[in-house]
């Protein structure tokens, strides 16, 4: 009795794992080793910041597309960048640290509020009815969607608006998407001057509601002997990689001609500004 | 039982889920978003059929005539584990789309007590090679309806307000017994 059941099971046992191992012989994949070795490298936060559905769709972008450039990982940076270039043969090119950045100072501007919104806590749903219960229709609201998708927890809401800890921000972007009014977004961590305001009013409907709302009045785009500020969709921009590449001998014109203090000084300079003062 | 009984009894009176308590943690696990417990309902189908003719005729030619009917438990996950092993395999192969939708489920179905209850209750039943098919079938079918169900719920749930202590997976157990409360409705129907 206890041995044919010892031999059931054992002939069994045996069967499938023959049954298993020819159906591996016989079905067998074969898959890129490559991918698997770059999936490896790849940091496995599956952020989706690359763009790809996780690492190891990117990995196997990367390995069978010659035109994917192998520096797409915000998270992984110039490292990560450089051995994926290594394994695809691919030329790197440097990776530019981006974090998020909050485009609006709502509580420094005094921003008043509309009316008292009580309903469900999230920003989508808060932007939604009579565009926010801020004065603003631009600002922060606050209820901190951006929160919930980050990672790292870069993100918190402090006083009704959302501050980033750019430290722990990897640059993975999910938070701009999520931000229904588009507060956020992504620069790179060494850029120099960052832009506090979202608003797309003008002039005195912005005066009205915010001390410190841009008011269109185009001076930053003039000054900057980059040509790297524009006026995109009514929001100023800044080509992030011109103002880069120019560097710091215009002085941040733009920072100090900004008569509302909304281009602010960023990154390294930014620090030694702060320093400066304590001094 | 008629064909109809059978389907009805097996998808709201005896759902596997809800009324038999069989399969829960893909039941909570798989039903964030309608697409991943529709994607995870219909690979549950697909393995419990399949399961079940592989099962029911290892129980038939080789565990009753050798009169080893009590390592039933034991043989079926065996069969179950390597079956499911082999479907990925094959499917990997054979059908590369269908893999890429229902493959990151099928390991986590070579465990699920949700097959493994099937080809036990169709051997209790005493049914025979066409109605336990007929049963495995209908039985996913239920694991796919309370799937969607629950998915369905917790999309809504998204948007509600939950006590904090409540949120994730507690207010999801409420929603699951309240849901099996519910379908306690359904029970004398056949």
């Amino acid at each position: 009795m206890v041995l044919s059941s010892i031999l059931a099971l054992t002939g069994l046992g045996f069967v499938a794992a023959v049954l298993l191992s020819v159906a591996s012989r016989i079905f067998a994949v074969k898959e890129d080793p490559l991918v698997e070795k770059v999936t490896e490298t790849l940091p496995g936060a599956n952020c989706g910041g690359c763009g790809y559905a996780g690492c190891e769709g990117y990995a196997g972008a990367v390995v069978h597309d010659p035109s994917i450039p192998p520096n797409l990982c915000v998270v992984g940076g110039t490292k990560v960048a450089s051995a994926i270039g290594k394994l695809t043969g691919k030329m790197t090119t440097e990776v530019e640290p981006l974090c998020a950045y909050r485009r609006c100072d709502k509580n420094a501007g005094h921003v008043a509020q509309r009316f008292d919104y009580k309903g469900i806590p999230s920003c989508a749903a808060a932007a939604a009815l009579h565009h926010g219960s801020d004065q603003c229709g631009f600002s922060c609201l606050g209820f901190g969607d951006c929160v919930k998708v980050c990672l790292t927890s870069a993100l918190r809401i402090e006083n009704y608006i959302v501050e980033v800890n750019e430290a722990m921000c990897i640059g993975c972007g999910k938070c701009t998407k999520v931000c229904p009014r588009n507060v956020l977004q992504l620069i790179p961590k060494r850029a120099r001057v960052a832009i506090t305001c979202s608003t797309q009013d003008k002039l005195k409907a912005v005066m009205d509601v915010c001390k410190v709302g841009c008011i269109h009045c185009g001076k930053c785009v003039k000054t900057c002997p980059a040509k790297a500020i524009s006026m995109e969709n009514d929001r100023i921009q800044i080509d992030q990689k011109l103002c880069l590449e120019y560097g710091d001998s215009c002085n941040h014109a733009c920072a100090s001609a900004c008569p509302r203090g909304i281009l602010r000084l960023h990154g390294p300079a930014a620090c030694a500004g702060r320093q400066n003062e304590a001094v | 039982m008629s064909v109809f009984e059978v389907f009805i009894s097996a998808i709201f009176v005896n759902n596997i889920v809800l009324a038999q308590n069989l399969g829960n943690c893909p039941y909570l696990g798989c039903s964030k978003e309608k697409g991943v417990a529709l994607g995870m309902g219909t690979s549950v189908i697909f393995v419990t059929v399949m399961a079940t003719l592989c099962t029911w005729l290892v129980q038939k030619y080789l565990l009753v005539p050798i009169h080893l009917e009590y390592l039933q438990t034991l043989v079926f996950i065996l069969i179950i584990a390597s079956l499911v092993q082999f479907v990925e395999m094959f499917l990997k192969k054979a059908v590369p789309p269908l893999y890429a939708s229902l493959g990151i489920y099928l390991p986590l179905i070579t465990t699920n007590c949700c097959v493994l209850g099937v080809t036990l209750l169709v051997q209790r039943e005493q049914y025979e090679l066409m109605e336990s098919l007929l049963y495995a079938f209908a039985t996913g079918a239920g694991f796919l309806l309370a799937l969607l169900l629950m998915a369905g719920v917790r999309e809504r749930l998204e948007t509600c307000r939950v006590p904090t202590a409540m949120t994730g997976t507690p207010i999801a157990l409420i929603m699951a017994g309240i849901m099996s409360l519910s379908f306690m409705a359904f029970k004398g129907m056949v």
